[in-house]
């Protein structure tokens, strides 16, 4: 690979490192008579924001009060998140186009596992009820969309990559096109996108 | 309306006058009118979910309360409770506000709350705290204003009738605080007609901690048995310097409305108070047994407790050179405003025919050439012609109190002719008048009093309406006037109703507050002794035969909200913690047949309701503050069985 994109693909796996200190998504609730907007946060290790005010209010519909210490996601993650650096950081110094494709496929599944990880629990939380909740619409369920926006009675959700989700994408994208990029030279010189396994590297 | 006494012996002028015009002029002269301005209601109109652009701060006279309004609008935001009981949230009727209102005469559910005054640094309103003094029991309240609750009250000793008060120093280094009555000091009891001998005033310096807003009597000036009614402090140049108006200097002690209205001129009382700070430091004073108290709320604790003071430093003036001197003022001077410049000071002499207007620099001068008529008591009387910058010749009838509007106008309220009157600094000439309906006392220009005012805006707060509004029986609404002092002509804009009198008034940008305006009671930081942090710490305990409830209050419900086991005789403490962090989501609670007022509980805070059941029976208690859609739902009920019954005591919520 050129050093350039080895640069730019060290950059893709290094951005992962701000997903330690940015939250990964945001649920806003918004109402008449919460024009500011009630927020919560999810990031790799926790949840953040006003929580527990919006257990308060699901509690009429007999949402389960949401609570950080249901979720082993929040365990796993981080670990997650640092084996795809260690894999993106072998990736690099092996300096091959076959190992940055692999990782990019191994990135590709960590966010799709991610979202449907989310969407199990945006299900969970909007259907699974109290029977004895105070609120009972017929027909009617709480699940936050997975992206974009919805409304749910007098509340309309939100549902939105944060800053670290926004550099998860980013960096994802960077990495997928670095990869690309280097495929497509190697075509123009008449080389396979993936180096054969018999051909030595090349000791430069 | 303490101002309308005042004024009796002028309230003659008022037919004189009429009278005159009828006889000399041939008719009946209409009543001036203002009209208000063709622009006026755009002018005070803030559309639906806008905001005002000024805060203003009423007192309510004999409410002994403080409201909050928006300017240019004249809508109200709050009624602060400071010196009067205000069932309507329990203020005064709580464990924990009750020690506020306690005094050296016990506790006390009123007070006459005259002058608010916001805290300055550099001579500049900063929006932390705002000052306010109760007349009658002399006392000084501080507001927070990041909360907008009364959170200190301090009396002060050897006072009566705290008028003079609170005005601050540039830096709020102070508060001060004038006795209106001179009395005994220390008291006793004594022969009214010793008065001469007896009855002395006394000029209160209270610092304030510059970080808490704490406040401390550092000391009082004893000075000779006059009237001391308004006061205000230097700031640029004549910062260290406070001065005070001083009337009934004949000394009379009654039909003050003859007796104290003989003497052309009267005084201001200019104090050095940095020079009183020297003779406190160099061990100067006396220090003379008294007894006062310092009541001070803790917003972590949610409650206030109550500390009783004995002594007090007292500066004697003829022991103590320098300290303070008489600047000769006519005639029974009411107000004295300092100019945003610092140097003239302007006295309303509700007697004279003229506001006379004081130079801080001649009066240096005056008291560097000794330039003296006579010396009372140690107290040197400066010349006035060595004193006097000038005079605004036939200003009105009655002035009274003025206010600048920082482009080198002043203006003066005046009570008898009812207008206020726009004179300019340095010529004394008078550029504008306008009526106001009627009879005004203060008026107010936001910062109007500080070096920088906001010269957009002038309030004026009137003691009579008469037919301004729909009658409502004998006892009429108080009102204020707004008008637009931005052009060269005042102009009329709103009248605006206020509760109780408004007697005076601060003014502030609104964005120095609205940042710092408090949402919610952070519950982790709640310290209340009977605090709960969530519904499982909620519980009943027993204690002979008190029996204390740890109550939470939470969307929609009480917890707990079924009680069984109380008695008849039990003393029964509903601690009622509002477990909401959600902002305008106070709860309320009251129980049937309790003997006090409801409690409202702001998120994150604790408040104490005691019940004291005195028959047997089933008592609902419900939440009073529509908090939730199942509002109506949040209630519950305490059973009461006789005496020494066998029910044992049992508590829960949902089962």
């Amino acid at each position: 690979m050129r050093p350039s994109a080895r640069v730019l693909a060290l950059v893709s796996v290094l951005a992962l490192g701000l997903l330690y200190v940015l939250p990964l998504w945001r649920i806003t609730l918004k109402a008449p008579q919460y024009p500011e907007g009630v927020v919560m946060y999810i990031w790799l290790h926790k949840l953040s924001g006003q929580v527990d005010l919006i257990s308060g209010l699901n509690h009429y519909i007999g949402m389960r009060p949401i609570r950080q210490e249901d979720f082993p996601e929040f365990l796993i993650m981080p670990w997650l998140i640092a084996g795809l650096m260690a894999t993106g950081l072998a990736a690099v110094a092996l300096n091959k186009r076959w190992a940055l494709g692999l990782w990019v496929v191994l990135f590709a599944l960590v966010i799709a596992i991610g979202l449907a990880d989310f969407y199990r629990w945006g299900y969970e939380y909007g259907h699974n009820l109290d029977p004895r909740a105070p609120i009972k619409v017929p027909g009617m369920s709480y699940q936050p969309p997975l992206i974009g926006h919805k409304q749910l009675l007098n509340f309309t959700a939100y549902s939105y990559p944060d800053a670290g989700g926004l550099v998860a994408f980013a960096a994802f994208l960077l990495g997928a096109t670095v990869f690309g990029t280097e495929c497509v030279r190697a075509r123009r010189q008449s080389l396979p996108c993936i180096e054969r396994r018999p051909q030595v590297p090349s000791v430069a | 309306m303490a101002a309308w006494r005042v004024f009796r012996p002028v309230m003659w002028l008022v037919p004189t006058i009429a009278g005159f015009f009828v006889l000399f002029l041939g008719g009946c002269p209409g009543p001036r009118q203002a009209v208000a301005t063709d622009d006026a209601a755009s002018r005070v109109y803030v559309p639906p979910g806008q905001y005002d652009e000024f805060y203003a701060f009423i007192s309510g006279g004999f409410s002994g309360q403080v409201t909050v309004y928006g300017l240019p609008s004249g809508r109200l935001f709050k009624i602060i409770p400071v010196f009067s009981v205000h069932p309507e949230n329990g203020y005064g009727y709580t464990p924990e506000t009750q020690p506020l209102l306690m005094t050296s005469h016990g506790f006390i559910p009123w007070d006459d709350s005259h002058h608010p005054e916001l805290s300055q640094t550099d001579g500049i309103p900063d929006g932390r705290w705002l000052f306010v003094n109760g007349t009658n029991t002399p006392r000084v309240a501080r507001v927070d204003l990041r909360t907008f609750e009364t959170v200190e009250i301090i009396e002060t000793p050897n006072s009566a009738g705290n008028h003079a008060s609170p005005f601050v120093t540039q830096n709020t280094e102070y508060v001060v605080a004038a006795t209106r009555f001179s009395v005994p000091v220390p008291q006793k009891d004594v022969p009214i007609a010793s008065y001469q001998q007896n009855f002395k005033g006394t000029l209160s310096f209270i610092k304030v901690d510059p970080k808490t807003g704490r406040m401390e009597l550092a000391f009082q000036i004893l000075v000779p048995g006059y009237n001391y009614d308004l006061s205000h402090a230097g700031k640029g140049p004549s910062h260290g310097w406070a001065f005070f108006t001083a009337y009934n200097t004949e000394r009379a002690h009654t039909l003050l409305e003859v007796n104290a209205s003989q003497r052309d001129k009267d005084f201001i009382a200019a104090v050095n108070w940095k020079k009183a700070e020297e003779y406190i430091a160099q061990g100067k004073y006396r220090e003379i047994p008294t007894e006062y108290y310092h009541n001070v709320y803790d917003e972590r604790k949610h409650m206030a407790t109550s500390r009783v003071y004995t002594k007090v430093k007292v500066l004697i003036p003829s022991e103590c050179p320098g300290l303070i001197y008489y600047l000769p003022t006519p005639k029974s001077p009411h107000g004295v405003d300092v100019d945003p410049s610092g140097e003239y000071i302007v006295a309303g002499g509700k007697l004279a025919t003229v506001i006379p207007v004081h130079s801080f620099s001649k009066m240096l001068k005056a008291i560097e050439n000794r330039e003296f008529d006579t010396i009372i008591d140690g107290i040197p009387v400066l010349k006035y012609d060595a004193v006097l910058a000038g005079e605004v010749k036939n200003p009105g009838l009655g002035p009274l109190h003025t206010e600048f509007d920082g482009k080198g106008y002043a203006y003066t309220s005046h009570f008898v002719s009812s207008e206020v009157v726009k004179w300019k600094l340095g010529t004394w000439e008078i550029v504008d008048r306008i009526p106001t309906y009627y009879s005004l006392g203060h008026i107010m220009i936001p910062g109007g009093d500080s070096r920088k005012p906001w010269g957009k805006y002038l309030v004026a707060m009137n003691k009579i309406t008469k037919d301004r509004y729909l009658p409502t029986g004998p006892e009429l609404v108080q009102s204020a006037q707004l008008i637009d002092i931005s052009g060269d002509k005042m102009k009329l804009l709103l009248d605006f109703p206020t509760l109780g009198e408004p007697h005076y008034a601060q003014g502030i940008a609104a964005d120095i507050l609205m940042k710092n305006s408090l949402k919610v009671y952070p519950l982790e930081e709640n310290e209340h002794p009977h605090a709960i942090k969530s519904v499982e710490q909620a519980r009943v305990e027993r204690k002979g035969n008190e029996v204390h409830v740890y109550m939470a209050a939470v969307r929609s419900h009480f917890r707990p909200d079924n009680i069984e086991g109380l008695q008849v005789g039990d003393k029964v403490y509903f601690h009622v913690t509002n477990l909401e962090q959600d902002w305008d989501l106070p709860h309320g609670f009251t129980i049937m047949g309790a003997t006090t007022a409801e409690i409202l509980i702001m998120p994150g805070q604790t408040k104490t309701l005691v019940w004291e059941p005195k028959k047997p029976g089933v008592y609902p208690f419900y939440c009073t503050d529509f908090c939730s859609a199942l509002h109506q739902e949040m209630q519950g009920y305490a059973r009461v069985s006789p005496r020494g019954t066998n029910v044992p005591l049992s508590y829960g919520t949902g089962q």
